[in-house]
């Protein structure tokens, strides 16, 4: 039995047909083809699937498809102004070598720029870490992402984003 | 070329736009049409006979395409995986070498292993589907407990290695050591376990496969650190496939650090299944089969002596290691715990006798193979775990013992006694400025004002050598290797003067598509965005040997540099041809050809057009064209050296760890990119600290059970574990390549376990703690703390 979905991603609305147990993760990458949000594993953890629901972020593996009806999701594809202009986080990611493999790096954006709205732009070391809590990355000892994301607050304010 | 773009600038990424704004395309991402989806049906068991298997309800279910079991490969006469290192016993033997079927016939032998394979419309169809497979097991008992393997009357996992012993292997005299041993003024005795971690790339392994039935030919896209590697062993030796007619690519893959080198069962059964099916099929692990299938590193059993005379000279260490290999010898298993440990047994020190025995047990288990360092960070932790306790019980400060034992800096080239022969290093400076960086004078006032608080505080030392950047071939065949060990570059300059390379490296978060164009750069002077690095691909680069044991830059990148030079003296031909010049007078800077001492030049683009549009052209002995292609076979391993020092607190109420500092000093030769060496380096400082902190496979010991088997029960490192790190250099060019480079990819994850072990010893030494084993949880470190408190009771 499918069920029709309805709701904005990246400003565009899209619908389509999904099982009940479809989650929001599969109806992007494999529905809609966009496979910028990542499955990194199959317990909620890893935070490679973290896209911005209604304005906050989701790990988008929780959650059905159809518990997203209606809504506005924001991907990674979503962020960047046009293909020159990235968003502050991702220029700032690209700064200070927060990725490497790129596998985590979705969802860390993601996750990253709802941190720094949450806390008002106003971030410390010991906080990004903490906050980072539900974002798992392999390579980078998270020593760079830890300053991209500090570095990043301040850019964020200043370009009204 | 521009300082701020060539060798040894900080060039900020080429790849990471794609990977920034979701573009980046990993296997999973792959659109095919037609696909259809495959389940993997894995063992519940870790020892059992299967008595039946029956498909029949499964096949019925809806969107099912077709099952596979162990038994239509055996009547398709596929081959089974390989091994492919042929390591010799103390007596000469090569190892035992029991069978590996693809998927299991009539036994599994660990939770995990591949048991049919079902194909359907849809993922969820196959796995459902999978459900419905019945399979009647015999369960036996298994033998999962390392430190018990090989003993008499344990479980046995295959006929083919009676007693589970895969080889029983020795390097060194132990007589020379006994003698040592029976003069020596003290004698430090240890007794470790390096434990089992599982690799967790955080992109799960994957694999795709589209059969085209008219050409006969076969594409594989799969998370493969090795493409060409992994064509050759399916071609030659599991599935028959001609070389030529299977193409494998590695596409963007999300993280290897080694468990990506192998040659696994799924996407085997992936690639063999596409041209019966005769749609592609596509397949990708989820979390908890990762967990359980990827090869998991580490795993050993140790004791370990080093004898010192009076002052704290090493005179000889001993060495014994169970090495656990799980169910089957994966594709390098057999070399990690022999030629990637044994042979670093010397570290940075002059012990002149040293001598090592490695028995190589079968459990049921998952198999053990390559993990970032890959034997080297177990020597370490061997070496530097003995090294600080044997300062400890002599009351030796632990740089102090370090250093009076340190190979001095002329002694280079420098022979150790367990067959490596060192090619570069100055190790003195480098402990000086991790001391000076770490500020070791002032720890005493540190621990008293921790002390006050109620903390302990403690800080190690660890001082790494490693061989990497693998290496001879010949030496690697004289050892039992399967294969070559050099690397290739291809330069195809277009006409319009653009530039792409391929080569047979693989990039899965190390940053080649930056750092080999700077190497182009620098030497060809072509500006960083007309140059491409081409990876991956079997198709499209030349046969390469691809990406692990830090070996990239320096082999890789020296195959870059061979090709350079073959373009220059090429371009030289021609542009004397142009500037009506002989070629000796020729000379190349900056990207164009001069003539000596004139004004004549002409640039290198216009010397590439002339080679494709050959008008006024030396054609007489000159072909057209701008193509050059170089293999490059090291003369040596590269040998990058460092010291960690960590600085931690523990909570005696909680046993709870806090890191407070970290400071890593290395050598790794020549820098290309700081920038991406410093994050290799705190990528592997995070794997490292994780093995002594939170990681840790854990079977239980009577099922066979992975209780570690998903990221709620395997203790993954996060970003509040750490503090920012301190990092520094100190180099020495490696005299044998090109580039002057050491490898980089591996030293953080082989020297910080003992650091961070050195600093909990050290910090719960004064209360009575004599050992604590990794990973050092809270409730293990805790344990510790109450076991010694009990004892000082007493």
């Amino acid at each position: 039995m499918t069920i029709s979905v309805a709701m904005t991603v990246n400003g565009k609305a899209v619908s389509g047909k999904v099982e009940a147990r479809t989650l929001l993760v599969q109806f992007l990458r494999e529905h809609l083809g966009m496979t910028g949000t990542h499955v990194g594993c199959d317990t909620s953890q890893c935070g490679a699937c973290v896209v911005h629901v209604d304005g906050k972020s989701v790990k988008s593996c929780t959650i059905l498809a159809v518990q997203a009806e209606g809504s506005k999701v924001t991907t990674i594809e979503g962020l960047a102004a046009s293909p020159d202009k990235l968003h502050p986080m991702q220029e700032a990611f690209r700064e200070n070598h927060a990725l490497q493999c790129g596998f985590c790096t979705p969802g860390m954006v993601m996750s990253a720029i709802d941190m720094v709205k949450r806390h008002n732009y106003q971030l410390d070391e010991a906080t990004v870490r903490r906050e980072l809590e539900g974002n798992l990355c392999r390579c980078t000892g998270y020593h760079n992402i830890v300053k991209a994301i500090l570095a990043a607050a301040p850019a964020m304010k200043s370009a009204g984003v | 070329m521009t300082a701020a773009t060539g060798i040894g600038a900080r060039v900020l990424r080429t790849e990471d736009k794609r990977f920034l704004t979701g573009t980046g395309r990993y296997v999973d991402d792959l659109p095919l049409a037609r696909a259809t989806y495959a389940y993997f049906l894995r063992s519940p068991h870790a020892h059992a006979k299967i008595k039946s298997i029956d498909v029949s309800a499964a096949a019925k279910l809806p969107g099912v395409v077709n099952i596979f079991t162990g038994k239509d490969l055996v009547d398709a006469k596929v081959g089974g995986l390989i091994c492919g290192w042929v390591v010799k016993d103390k007596h000469g033997q090569p190892h035992k070498s029991p069978a590996h079927p693809v998927m299991a016939v009539d036994t599994v032998r660990y939770v995990g292993d591949t048991v049919a394979m079902v194909v359907a419309n849809t993922y969820d169809e196959a796995k459902d589907a999978a459900e419905a497979i019945k399979v009647d097991y015999d369960v036996k008992t298994a033998n999962i407990d390392l430190a018990k393997a090989l003993d008499k009357g344990a479980p046995e996992v295959h006929p083919e290695a009676p007693g589970n012993l895969v080889y029983d292997w020795e390097i060194g005299v132990k007589a020379d050591v006994d003698a040592a041993f029976a003069k020596a003024a003290h004698v430090t005795k240890l007794d470790l376990i390096n434990n089992r971690l599982i690799p967790n790339a955080m992109e799960p392994r994957a694999a795709a496969a589209d059969y085209d039935k008219g050409t006969g030919n076969y594409t594989l896209w799969s998370t493969s650190q090795n493409p060409h590697v992994l064509r050759l062993i399916l071609s030659a030796f599991v599935l028959g496939i001609p070389e030529h007619k299977l193409r494998v690519v590695a596409p963007d893959v999300g993280g290897g650090f080694g468990s990506k080198i192998f040659c696994y069962a799924d996407e085997t059964m992936v690639c063999w299944a596409a041209s019966r099916v005769g749609r592609p099929i596509k397949w990708t692990a989820e979390r908890s089969e990762s967990f359980q299938t990827d090869c998991h590193g580490r795993d050993h059993v140790t004791h370990a002596e080093l004898a010192l005379d009076k002052d704290g000279k090493f005179l000889a260490l001993k060495v014994e290691t169970i090495a656990n290999m799980g169910a089957y010898l994966s594709t390098f298993s057999t070399a990690v715990p022999t030629y990637l440990y044994a042979t670093l047994l010397a570290g940075q020190y002059t012990t002149p006798l040293i001598y090592a025995n490695v028995k190589a047990a079968l459990t049921h288990t998952a198999p053990v193979d390559a993990y970032r360092g890959a034997g080297r960070p177990e020597a370490t932790f061997v070496i530097e775990s003995i090294v600080s306790k044997a300062a400890a019980e002599m009351k030796i400060d632990a740089a102090e013992l370090r250093r009076k034992n340190f190979i001095p800096s002329t002694a280079f080239p420098y022979q150790t006694p367990v067959a490596l022969q060192y090619d570069s290093g100055n190790y003195p400076p480098i402990i000086d400025e991790a001391m000076k960086i770490a500020d070791y004078k002032g720890f005493e006032a540190r621990r008293a004002e921790a002390k006050s608080r109620g903390k302990l505080r403690g800080i190690g030392f660890s001082s790494y050598i490693e061989a990497c950047g693998l290496a001879p071939s010949q030496v690697i065949g004289q050892l039992g290797g399967g294969v070559g060990q050099w690397e290739s570059a291809q330069i195809k300059f277009n006409p319009t003067g653009n530039v792409q390379v391929m080569t047979g490296s693989h990039s899965h978060g190390q940053s080649h598509e930056t750092t080999f164009a700077q190497i182009i750069h620098s030497k060809l002077g072509v500006p960083m965005e007309q140059i491409e690095i081409v990876h991956g691909d079997t198709a499209t680069t030349p046969f390469g040997m691809g990406t692990y044991g830090s070996r990239s830059l320096a082999v890789g990148g020296s195959a870059i540099i061979k090709a350079t030079e073959k373009i220059i003296a090429k371009g030289k031909k021609v542009a004397a041809h142009l500037m009506e010049a002989s070629v000796a007078d020729v000379e190349f800077e900056n990207g164009v050809f001069k003539v000596t001492g004139t004004d004549k030049n002409v640039p290198l683009a216009q010397v590439v057009f002339a080679a494709y549009v050959p008008h006024n052209y030396p054609l007489a002995d000159t072909e057209p064209g701008m193509d050059e292609n170089a293999f490059y076979d090291p003369a040596n391993f590269v040998y990058p050296a460092g010291t960690q020092i960590c600085e931690l607190e523990i909570d005696p109420e909680t046993g709870t760890t806090e890191i407070v500092a970290f400071t890593a000093i290395d050598d790794f030769g020549n820098i290309i990119n700081p920038m991406i060496v410093e994050g290799q380096v705190h990528g592997g400082i995070v794997q490292g600290v994780g093995q002594a902190l939170m990681e840790g496979a854990v079977y239980d010991k009577s099922t066979g059970q992975l209780i570690s088997g998903s990221y709620m029960d395997y203790t993954m490192p996060r970003a509040d574990n750490f503090p920012s790190f301190k990092l520094g250099y100190k180099h020495t060019p490696c005299p044998h390549n090109p580039l002057g480079v050491k490898g980089c990819g591996e030293a953080g994850a082989i020297a910080s376990p003992a650091a961070v072990m050195n600093a909990i010893h050290n910090a719960l030494a004064p209360i009575g703690v004599k050992h604590v084993e990794m990973p050092a949880t809270p409730l293990n470190v805790w344990q510790s703390i109450k076991g010694a408190q009990r004892q000082a009771a007493k």
